[in-house]
């Protein structure tokens, strides 16, 4: 067995993780991954010494069981056979792990620059240097937009190459959100003393619209190193948080779609609705956000009675006025639906094919959710729903949206019921162990949110891997408007909705 | 048609009448009260994620903060705590440092001293430009609820343009990363020559969390110095509303 087997609640060493050769390596992932018996979670090095080790994190859903396993590279090897070619979900993981440590995937087919952050730059050029595909043809076309946009959003590059108002294809260039936040978080937790070594508020910045999903993740892969057990109470806040947030983003994402299909009625009234929603967050924990609310060992705000009740109140006059306004706008208004309906089109054999991941992919038909095949938390007592659509267009992408946030609310209100007065903080060993590896994650609202943590001899983190969904969709929304008028462009990138600052960390 | 017409009924009326007086409920978390029994134990420092806090004399800055409200648990003679009061913005850095003896009153009477220029040239009409520089989008979100039906800053001439030729200033949210730069530079320099700059968020004004990052370049803020400095990890749009009609000096 070249793998080792675990859970996603379990800590393991990292001498027990076996080390194998590419070839051996590449048998497997080609074969495991290819007969979709498996997928790739995660794929980073990690420097020690002299060598750069690669780790590879394979998930298998329906077993809820995770596998490990990584490969050597001396200082002397300086390159491999991509992986790429037979497995394209990894494309962006091989270009990643060739940014940070300089090991070039050959045969990669597009082996270009992610991220530009300052230490790579030697290989990556300057942003402005990006290498763009381009076409040639009479009436062929391109259209650059960014990285400042036209409306309030984070900055991102998007070059259309198009025949007339048909898109062809669209590259994505991203980068512009670099922090290096990862670094930061390494720095902060090290460099610590004191009582306290755990920031989740730098992990609320990973991406600010699933706050409460990354320091969730953040909290409880803290929780998994230290073996720490939280109260059954603050289980319940951060299930009944997170679920305020995906219900919260769900309705202002279908506000952003009729906005940008020009129906302004159904943008101002689900715009309304979601203020109550992230108001009632506000209720619980001061941020309209959720930031605040999380800490590693639980949770910082307590729901009492009153506020119980008040939850209550404001989801059920969402979930009442959302069921009586969604037959009056999206599904009644035939200037709306023919704009939604057959547009950016992502089959499921593609979204299989190069990872995508949350409602994006179950939108296609992938039937995969965190909260149901690896439950942790609050979803292993009370399982949560798993929404699968077939159609994978911006109507399927945008209904399944109605659905889960009308999930989302019989969920809360099942936790409201459940949730007693008592302890909602643990307190957690300010060490993390030695030669440590685990993962955690759970399911955003956008999909699947992955942190892994690796410790060196000294109990001191040598790697704090984040990957967040919006790093396996992204190349969904380049084939999802091929062949699509360039006018569906924003509304195919806001059935979407990723985050840049996700991508580029 | 009809089904339009219903829907608007059951929309009903959103807005805020009265922005200025509008308040937040708690546990929202804004302008710290600081008392004087400070032990010098140093928790809240050790607490604090972005560096705000100092202490003998305890002073917290704003600028830096991200309302996370670490110090106010951790401190033993309950010597921080943050209330309601949501109107924090400043027009200068230095006024965001908050200690013991500068209560809410004394803060808010010198935050924003309102410029006879900036209020004849945009008093009725204000179009700005939002840049996001390594911005989580949590402030981004935020201005955008800024125009959205509940907040409808449009109602005193506020508007974010859509490009920075046709805005009087820009919107800074974010760190500004490097790879951001040279994009801010330029949105900044194609907006109109009398223009205004309002650094939003705790990471614009100082970095925040991210501060020492090496992935930053704030150069740009080095070379330019915005006008108002507005607060919070996100803003609220009542911060942001009421920050800049203090500005524009506006009752």
């Amino acid at each position: 067995m070249n793998w080792k087997r675990f859970n996603c609640c379990a800590l393991i060493k990292t001498h027990d993780i076996p080390v194998v050769t590419m070839e051996d390596l590449r048998k497997d992932i080609a074969g495991k991954v290819r007969l979709e018996d498996k997928r790739v979670l995660a794929f980073f090095g990690v420097k020690r010494g002299d060598s750069t080790f690669l780790y590879v994190i394979l998930g298998d859903d329906t077993i809820s069981r995770l596998f490990i396993t990584s490969v050597e590279f001396d200082k002397n090897t300086k390159s491999y056979r991509s992986f790429t070619p037979e497995v394209p979900s990894l494309h962006l993981f091989e270009r990643e792990f060739y940014e940070e440590t300089g090991i070039v995937p050959e045969g990669h087919p597009w082996l270009k620059p992610v991220r530009y952050g300052k230490d790579q730059r030697g290989r990556t050029g300057l942003i402005e240097q990006y290498p763009f595909y381009s076409m040639d043809g009479d009436e062929i076309h391109e259209v650059a937009v960014g990285p400042v946009h036209a409306g309030v959003i984070e900055p991102g590059h998007f070059r259309f190459m198009c025949h007339g108002e048909n898109v062809y294809h669209l590259e994505i260039q991203l980068g512009y959100q670099h922090r290096g936040i990862e670094r930061v978080l390494i720095d902060k937790m090290n460099s610590a003393s004191g009582e306290n070594i755990f920031f989740p508020q730098i992990t609320e910045k990973i991406a600010g619209d699933s706050a409460v999903a990354h320091t969730s993740v953040y909290a409880s892969l803290m929780e998994i190193l230290t073996e720490t057990e939280i109260p059954y109470n603050a289980m319940i806040i951060r299930a009944i948080c997170l679920e305020l947030e995906r219900a919260a983003v769900h309705i202002g994402d279908l506000a952003g779609i009729f906005n940008d299909v020009g129906f302004i009625m159904g943008s101002s009234t689900f715009g309304a609705l979601r203020t109550l929603i992230i108001n009632t967050s506000l209720l619980i924990c001061g941020s309209r956000f959720g930031m605040g609310l999380i800490r590693a060992g639980g949770v910082n705000f307590n729901i009492t009675r009153e506020q119980s009740a008040q939850i209550l109140e404001n989801i059920n006059t969402v979930q009442k006025k959302i069921e009586r306004l969604i037959p009056l706008t999206m599904l009644d208004q035939p200037s709306v639906l023919t704009r939604l309906e057959g547009t950016g089109t992502v089959d499921k054999e593609t979204a299989r094919l190069i990872g995508m991941v949350g409602p994006a992919a179950r939108a296609s038909g992938v039937a995969i959710d965190i909260r149901t095949d690896y439950p942790s938390g609050m979803y292993r007592h009370y399982p949560a729903r798993k929404i699968v659509l077939e159609k994978g267009d911006v109507f399927a992408r945008s209904y399944i949206r109605y659905i889960e946030m009308m999930h989302s609310f019989n969920y809360i209100r099942e936790q409201l019921e459940i949730i007693q007065e008592g302890n909602i903080s643990e307190a957690v060993n300010n060490k993390l162990p030695a030669d440590a590896l685990a993962l955690s994650m759970t399911e955003g609202w956008r999909g699947e949110i992955i942190h892994v943590a690796v410790t060196d001899d000294k109990g001191k983190l040598i790697r704090y891997k984040i990957k967040d969904p919006s790093f396996n969709n992204w190349y969904g929304l380049a084939l999802a408007v091929r062949d699509n008028g360039i006018s569906d462009f924003p509304l195919c990138n806001k059935s979407f909705n990723l985050s840049y600052c996700g991508h580029d960390l | 048609m009809i089904n339009l017409i219903r829907s608007r009924i059951i929309q009903g009326s959103q807005y805020i009448k009265d922005i200025r007086k509008a308040e937040i409920r708690p546990p929202f978390r804004g302008f710290p009260f600081i008392s004087s029994n400070c032990t010098g134990c140093s928790k809240c420092i050790d607490s604090c994620p972005s560096g705000a806090i100092q202490i003998s004399p305890v002073k917290i800055d704003l600028g830096k903060c991200t309302f996370c409200g670490e110090c106010q648990l951790h401190c033993p003679n309950h010597g921080i705590e943050f209330s309601v009061l949501h109107k924090v913005s400043a027009d200068s850095p230095d006024k965001l440092i908050i200690t013991s003896d500068k209560g809410y009153q004394e803060f808010k009477r010198t935050a924003i001293e309102a410029r006879a220029e900036i209020h004849k040239l945009f008093g009725r009409s204000l179009k700005l430009r939002s840049v996001s520089a390594g911005g989580c989008s949590a402030c981004e979100m935020e201005l955008n609820a800024c125009s959205n039906v509940n907040f409808d800053m449009g109602r005193f001439g506020i508007e974010i343009a859509a490009s920075p030729k046709h805005a009087d200033g820009i919107i800074i949210t974010g760190p500004i990363t490097e790879n951001m730069a040279k994009a801010l530079y330029e949105s900044y320099l194609s907006t109109s020559p009398h223009r205004i700059i309002i650094a939003m968020g705790t990471c614009a004004i100082s970095g925040g969390v991210f501060d020492g990052s090496s992935e930053l370049n704030r150069g740009f803020l080095k070379e330019f110095k915005p006008d108002l400095y507005i607060p919070g990890c996100p803003v609220h749009p009542l911060t942001f509303i009421n920050g800049v009609l203090d500005l524009l000096g506006k009752k």
